[in-house]
């Protein structure tokens, strides 16, 4: 906007912490400073605890000291419930850091002559607030004064008057009311209390309850306008801020094992640190063996590991996966690996999600494996299931965890490539294992559908589950197609059979060829032997002919010899 | 406003209940303990002190006492009595304790809810 004033941080609204869990995310600090909030809800909603909890959190947290005027339940039962919180009520009280005035109003008690107004209580307020020096107050629930007093109009505008004290003296007021038909409460307080208005809603959808919240109105605040769950439990009320502002969360290029060597080599190292994987299958194909695994390469590792299980209890999987040669109770034992296991139906949806929050915060796991999460469908509909899902990935991915999510597809569904959550494309790995039956039997395969960010193997391979572990084997790709099982131990056997004859074949020619070549020396050798016979037999010849000669020379010059004597 | 009451001392057993208070009473000889709450002088505390001394002084001839509590002095009596509107009249005396809030300006239903029976 051009020409707007800059806004100096002084002007804006200064906003007080609850210190409720997940409220003061979704109010962006809080509630309004020094103004009056009206929370409002049908019985049992949780306002009074609401109420009480930012009274007592401001006082144990926060250092602020509040005031607690009731109309319906006495000081010694308000204290009674929120020792149930852990909070020493007690203690507060001496310390002067609470204080609380129970306001008795009794129809029948009181009657009403003439004009008066309601000066008493802001008597009563301010000396409670003078003594304690309190900066927040709590009034609960102040419709009953419209139970015990007849005069609408002195009490409305007595009211009006009511707020703008508070106002004045700068105190942070939560006021609660009770739904009314139609309108927010039944009194209409909303028509003096606008500053904040608070909705707590107690819903039951087929069963299962859900509690909800919701910022109806803030001024001079951006709020989250949606409906947030919350759950009560033993440490009070916590509310669920749904992670949907924006995707900018920090990626990491660690690769995290799966636990089989194999995979890890189809998927180029294993998991990114941080992803979300996907694992889909029809019954018995051996998805949470799978899981399993992954736990036990991430506590190999020295990492925590969260197993929520669906279907199966701890003891259980415990016991299964020794089966196959895995060893879990070490890790449990270690506080290395944590199961939780519930039935889907027993919360809601967004019960769930809070109590996966809350264990998830608590025991920082750096895997969590959910198996399966096709099951939360039972516990509310298609799209709430898919949403809370979402939100969950959402969750595990800004924490940083990897996520493995089992899902289990029905056995007739048109393909299973196509798992009814939508979750696929949200996942940035998914695996798939298939049951095929050939030759009379019926063997597992995993294919690596997509992996997000890595180079995959695009082969699929036959899963085999010993009890050795589990085992990851090429496929055999026959003429007749793939083949598993024992029909491809069978195929194996033949072409290790065709391989032996193979070499015997290369063998026992190159022992013929041996022989040859010996028998052709051996030929040689013999025109040789018989060449060199004759050549001796030439030397000889030689020889003998020049002994010959020699000879008759010899004869010749005897004779001649002989002769000249004989003649004389 | 100063408080002006005939006597300002409480008997002892003001708080217990007792047989001996009805007798008392029905002996003609009671007090009447009145206390009014105010918050200062307001023109409604100033009218409901008005009425009521008038109301004493027609059906309560020197039978009673009228003690005046300004909370704006002490606030804490606020809590113990339980008092939210102004100005408020209690009867402590005779029992079962009586509350009336307003100015008293319907001075019959006064009688009536402070259990007077009108003069004959």
């Amino acid at each position: 906007m051009r020409g707007a004033k800059k806004i100096h941080l002084g002007d804006v609204l200064k906003k007080i912490p609850t210190g409720i869990p997940g409220f003061d995310d979704i109010t962006g600090g809080g509630l309004p400073a020094g103004r009056p909030t009206l929370v409002c809800g049908g019985a049992g909603c949780g306002k009074s605890l609401f109420a009480t909890e930012f009274l007592v959190r401001g006082a144990v947290q926060y250092g602020e000291p509040g005031v607690l005027m009731t109309f319906e339940e006495t000081a010694g039962d308000i204290k009674k419930n929120v020792a149930s919180l852990g909070f020493n009520i007690a203690n507060l009280i001496a310390r002067k850091k609470l204080f609380i005035d129970h306001v008795h109003i009794e129809r029948n008690e009181i009657e009403e002559n003439g004009e008066y107004d309601l000066e008493g209580l802001f008597i009563r307020l301010d000396h409670a607030i003078k003594v304690i020096g309190a900066k927040r107050v709590v009034l609960d629930t102040i419709e009953t004064l419209f139970a015990g007093l007849s005069n609408q109009a002195i009490l409305r505008s007595e009211l009006r008057r009511l707020f703008g004290w508070l106002k004045e003296r700068g105190m942070t007021t939560v006021i609660t009311g009770e739904r009314g038909e139609g309108a927010l409460t039944r009194q209409g307080l909303e028509e003096y209390v606008s500053d904040c208005v608070v909705l707590l809603d107690h819903r039951v959808n087929g069963q299962i309850s859900t509690r909800r919240l919701r910022v109806v109105k803030y001024r001079g605040s951006t709020h989250g306008t949606n409906e947030y769950p919350f759950l009560i439990d033993e440490a009070g009320i916590s509310v669920l801020p749904i992670t949907t502002a924006g995707m900018n969360y920090g990626v990491s290029r660690e690769r995290v094992s799966s636990g089989i060597t194999e995979l890890d080599k189809m998927l180029g190292g294993g998991f990114y640190r941080g992803s979300t994987v996907l694992l889909s299958g029809t019954s018995g194909t051996g998805k949470s063996s799978l899981g399993a695994y992954l736990a036990d390469a991430t506590c190999k590792r020295g990492e925590r590991c969260l197993y929520f299980s669906f279907e199966e209890a701890e003891a259980q999987i415990i016991r299964n996966m020794g089966s196959i040669g895995l060893r879990l109770e070490p890790y449990v034992r270690k506080n290395l690996l944590k199961f939780h296991s519930t039935r889907p139906t027993v919360h809601g949806l967004e019960m769930h999600l809070v109590l996966m929050h809350k264990i998830i915060e608590e025991f920082k796991p750096s895997v969590v494996v959910v198996d399966p999460v096709s099951s939360v469908q039972s516990a509310g509909t298609l799209d709430d299931s898919t949403n809370m899902l979402i939100r969950l990935v959402d969750f595990l991915r800004m924490k940083k965890i990897t996520g493995f999510l089992i899902s289990l597809s029905s056995a007739g569904s048109k393909s299973l490539e196509t798992t009814e959550e939508g979750l696929s494309s949200m996942v940035d790995t998914w695996l798939l294992l298939r049951n095929v039956e050939s030759g009379g039997e019926r063997n597992r395969l995993m294919y690596v559908l997509k992996s997000r960010g890595m180079a995959h193997s695009n082969q699929v391979r036959e899963f085999l589950i010993t009890s050795q572990g589990i085992k990851l084997m090429e496929v055999y790709l026959g003429a007749g197609g793939i083949l598993t099982g024992s029909a491809r131990v069978n195929q194996l056997n033949l072409e290790r059979a065709q391989t032996q004859n193979v070499k015997e074949e290369f063998k026992r020619k190159q022992l013929a060829l041996e022989h040859r070549r010996k028998a052709m020396e051996a030929q040689i050798e013999a025109l040789h032997a018989g060449f060199l016979a004759e050549q001796e037999e030439f030397a000889r010849m030689a020889a003998n002919e020049q002994w010959q000669k020699k000879q008759t020379e010899g004869y010749q010059q005897a004779m001649a010899r002989s002769r000249r004597i004989i003649r004389k | 406003m100063k408080t002006k009451a005939k006597t300002k001392k409480k008997p002892a057993a003001v708080k217990k209940r007792g047989p001996t208070r009805e007798k008392t009473a029905r002996k003609g000889g009671a007090e009447w303990m009145l206390r009014l709450y105010v918050a200062g002088q307001t023109p409604k505390s100033l009218t409901a002190f008005a009425n009521l001394k008038k109301m004493c002084e027609e059906h309560l001839a020197n039978r009673y006492s009228i003690e005046v509590i300004d909370l704006s002095k002490q606030p804490q009596l606020a809590s113990n009595d339980q008092i939210i509107a102004l100005p408020t009249l209690v009867r402590k005396l005779p029992e079962p304790i009586k509350r009336i809030i307003g100015d008293l300006s319907n001075i019959d239903r006064v009688l009536v809810g402070m259990d007077l029976k009108p003069i004959k």
